[in-house]
């Protein structure tokens, strides 16, 4: 019991971050059709702006001013780069933003090194919340949460109910007629490209603390995403929703499982044979691949994921 | 059909074309007798195989695949363990034959993995490709028996009674010979299965699935065999690999690979046969000469690949192809001068970029004599690099060199436009 309670308040908060990321390339690729492939990059960019700025004055204002500049980067990056290879097509599209994501990273390694950075916890924020079955809670995993809500809240109430969010949505569906009343698409673009990398590195701010800061954070969290997009349904945010507490819960309870595969398939009835080396795996040893696996089996039963509308 | 063939290859210039590669493979390590070359040279030839079979996917039948690694990888280790087995069984068979190996399991793996990959086009097949390649990446290290967990498994080319034409693969040269070899075994065939039905039924894939499902042709069939044969030509490559280096990690199958493979074929051109031979000769040399230079080569190389994204789409064969029929309208001659004019300040610009960011890392990163020292050396050069003269300097070169382009290069613009405009008004 204890066990669960705790999984699952941490798969919520690991998947609530995971949302933070996926929204943000949910909305662009609604918009451009493609997927970002540098955005982790800018979750990582969001992490060490952080460090940097709390190094210097503190964590409060680097939790305004990083994902703002995370944002401005993104921006400028989509106004002078992506836009110009929109021209050749999707492929150079996306392959613009693999060459980003790779030279994000090496600025973020020669700018701040190879190592990680120590961007520690405020101590406002250190400490325990509650204490649950003798865990401890921490109040950070609170902060973490109250966030991520506070941001979705923020992006739902932004998209349905004013006037920008409603010029956004038509633009995502209907480009041209949009175009045609008036409103500069381009600039739309720019803003959603911008906005959503952003919302990355916000998740940056608060993930680069509670976890690690390095120069392998975007690659490690990046083909995460991608999983999360995929099974929630490409364009989907109700299912990137979904797809990041599922996938934030099963990577949490898995790293904590103990029992072998052997185990699992004798709950369902069937004995595998001892002593081969399939047998002989833990979930724990499993848990870097279950969410491919999850990603695969969604691709093969159900193409166009959980919750996702087209299927290309 | 067989004389159809025939009139194919035997079209003097492909011909003359394949002859000239041959030759220059054969002659260059007799020209350089260096160590440095020829295992140079033998990564080329192994990349030229990956490179060509990751177009079959990418530029032939449309598929971006962040997972090609994977065929590659599998060809390697699959061919390592049977090179142990070779040497344990004492040389029954000889080790110029070990590529049939790697063939076979990357067409297993294609089979199987592609069953999968293949079911969607576009970008759900990015996304799976990207999905598996990571999936296996991971279970790689799950399973140390077969791939050895973090160290890899290693292995001797050298097997006694197994030697094939006087050969016994010791020497770094005879590897090559191997490796020449069934880099143009791969490539022919790889080209010939252009011209096959199924090589145009890709290309139709590609560009119109749904006219090509209305002739009568399944895509997703044609997806999985084109996916299966680009396995088999990377189970050749990682095979020669395998060979080469004695020593297989799971590196060889992980996503940077694919990274890399994805780059060099991009950067060659993949609209064209002869475009990822180009990449690949071109990346493994940077990679080699640059990265023995220069700690900068993994920047230089995303800015280098960044600006072919934006400003040449179709790769270096595509430049080559326009000025090949800007020559044959005889309209090459007139762009000569504006090439030159248009050469000083891209030089000049480049120079001033790779100042700024030697300096940068010589200073951030701590290179030569150390960050924060009097003096640091830049490109063989003592700089004093907290003083702001070295800096402004380069920043002055780059600033000159990108205005006289912008000067320049309107006229240039001007001249080329003017120029491809006759030369498709000729064609029309």
């Amino acid at each position: 019991m204890e066990f669960v309670v705790i999984s699952l308040l941490n798969g919520i908060t690991y998947g609530l971050l995971l949302f933070m990321l996926s929204s943000g390339l949910t909305l662009i690729f609604s918009m451009m059709g493609v997927l970002n492939f540098a955005h982790a990059g800018f979750y990582m960019l969001g992490a060490y702006f952080a460090y940097q700025i709390s190094s210097w004055v503190g964590f409060w204002p680097g939790l305004l001013v990083a994902p703002l500049l995370v944002g401005v980067v993104g921006a400028m990056i989509e106004r002078y780069g992506l836009r110009l290879a929109h021209k050749f097509g999707h492929v150079a599209e996306l392959l613009f933003t693999f060459g980003l994501a790779f030279l994000v990273e090496e600025v973020v390694r020669l700018i701040w090194g190879n190592s990680s950075v120590d961007y520690p916890i405020p101590a406002e924020l250190d400490g325990t919340l509650f204490t649950l079955f003798s865990t401890d809670f921490p109040i950070y995993k609170g902060f973490m949460m109250l966030i991520s809500v506070g941001m979705l809240v923020a992006l739902y109430g932004l998209l349905t109910r004013t006037r920008i969010g409603l010029i956004i949505q038509a633009a995502l569906t209907k480009p041209d007629m949009v175009e045609a009343l008036g409103h500069n698409v381009p600039r739309i673009f720019m803003l959603v490209f911008g906005g959503g990398t952003a919302l990355a590195g916000l998740a940056g701010v608060i993930g680069g603390n509670a976890f690690i800061t390095e120069p392998s954070m975007a690659a490690a969290v990046g083909s995460i995403v991608f999983v999360v997009v995929v099974v929630g349904g490409l364009g989907s945010l109700g299912g990137a929703f979904v797809a990041s507490l599922l996938i934030g819960c099963i990577q949490t309870f898995s790293v904590a499982l103990s029992i072998s595969v052997t185990d699992v398939f004798a709950l369902v009835g069937i004995a595998l044979p001892q002593g081969s080396q399939i047998s002989r795996l833990t979930i724990t040893q499993l848990a870097p691949v279950l969410p491919y696996i999850l990603m695969v089996g969604i691709l093969i039963f159900r193409p166009r994921g959980l919750m996702g509308a087209r299927e290309s | 059909m067989s004389s159809h063939i025939a009139e194919i290859f035997f079209r003097r210039s492909r011909l003359a074309l394949w002859g000239g590669g041959l030759a220059i493979a054969i002659v260059l390590p007799l020209l350089f007798k260096s160590g440095f070359v020829t295992s140079l040279l033998c990564q080329m030839g192994i990349m030229v195989i990956f490179a060509l079979s990751y177009n079959m996917l990418l530029g032939q039948t449309g598929l971006l695949s962040f997972g090609h690694a994977v065929y590659y990888g599998l060809g390697a280790f699959v061919s390592m363990h049977a090179m142990n087995l070779i040497g344990k069984s004492g040389g029954s068979v000889t080790i110029a034959l070990l590529p049939i190996v790697g063939a076979v399991a990357g067409l297993i793996g294609g089979v199987v993995l592609g069953y999968v990959t293949t079911k969607k086009a576009g970008t759900t097949f990015a996304m799976i490709s990207l999905g598996i390649g990571e999936l296996v990446a991971a279970s790689a290290l799950m399973f140390p028996g077969f791939f050895g967990g973090e160290g890899g498994i290693s292995g001797n080319r050298v097997i006694p009674k197994s030697s094939f034409l006087g050969m016994t693969w010791g020497p770094q040269m005879e590897v090559y010979w191997l490796i020449v070899a069934w880099a143009f075994i791969a490539a022919i065939a790889m080209f010939a299965l252009t011209q096959t039905p199924l090589g145009r039924m890709a290309n139709a894939v590609r560009d119109n699935p749904e006219r090509a499902e209305f002739v009568g042709y399944d895509t997703q069939r044609v997806r999985y065999l084109m996916l299966i044969l680009s396995g088999l030509f990377a189970g050749i490559a990682g095979s020669l690999n395998a060979i080469n280096y004695e020593i297989v990690t799971a590196e060889a199958l992980d996503s940077h690979t694919s990274g890399a493979v994805l780059l060099m074929t991009f950067v060659g051109g993949i609209g064209f046969f002869y475009g990822p031979i180009i990449g690949a000769i071109l990346v493994t040399i940077m990679q080699i000469v640059i990265g023995g230079l220069t700690k900068a080569w993994l920047m230089y190389f995303g800015l280098f690949f960044l600006f072919m994204v934006l400003m040449a789409p179709g790769g270096i064969a595509s430049v080559i192809a326009i000025q090949r029929n800007l020559w044959l309208a005889g309209l090459f001659g007139r762009m000569v001068p504006h090439y030159l004019a248009a050469a000083g300040p891209i030089l000049l610009t480049v120079a001033g970029l790779v100042g700024l960011i030697e300096m940068t890392y010589a200073l951030l990163a701590g290179e030569g004599v150390g960050a924060g020292d009097a003096a640091t050396e830049v490109l063989g050069a003592e700089l004093h690099l907290n003083s702001p003269g070295p800096w402004l300097a380069a920043l002055a070169i780059t600033l000159v060199g990108v205005v006289l382009l912008r000067w320049v290069g309107r006229r240039t613009g001007s001249a080329w436009n003017a120029a491809l405009a006759e030369l498709h008004g000729d064609k029309a």
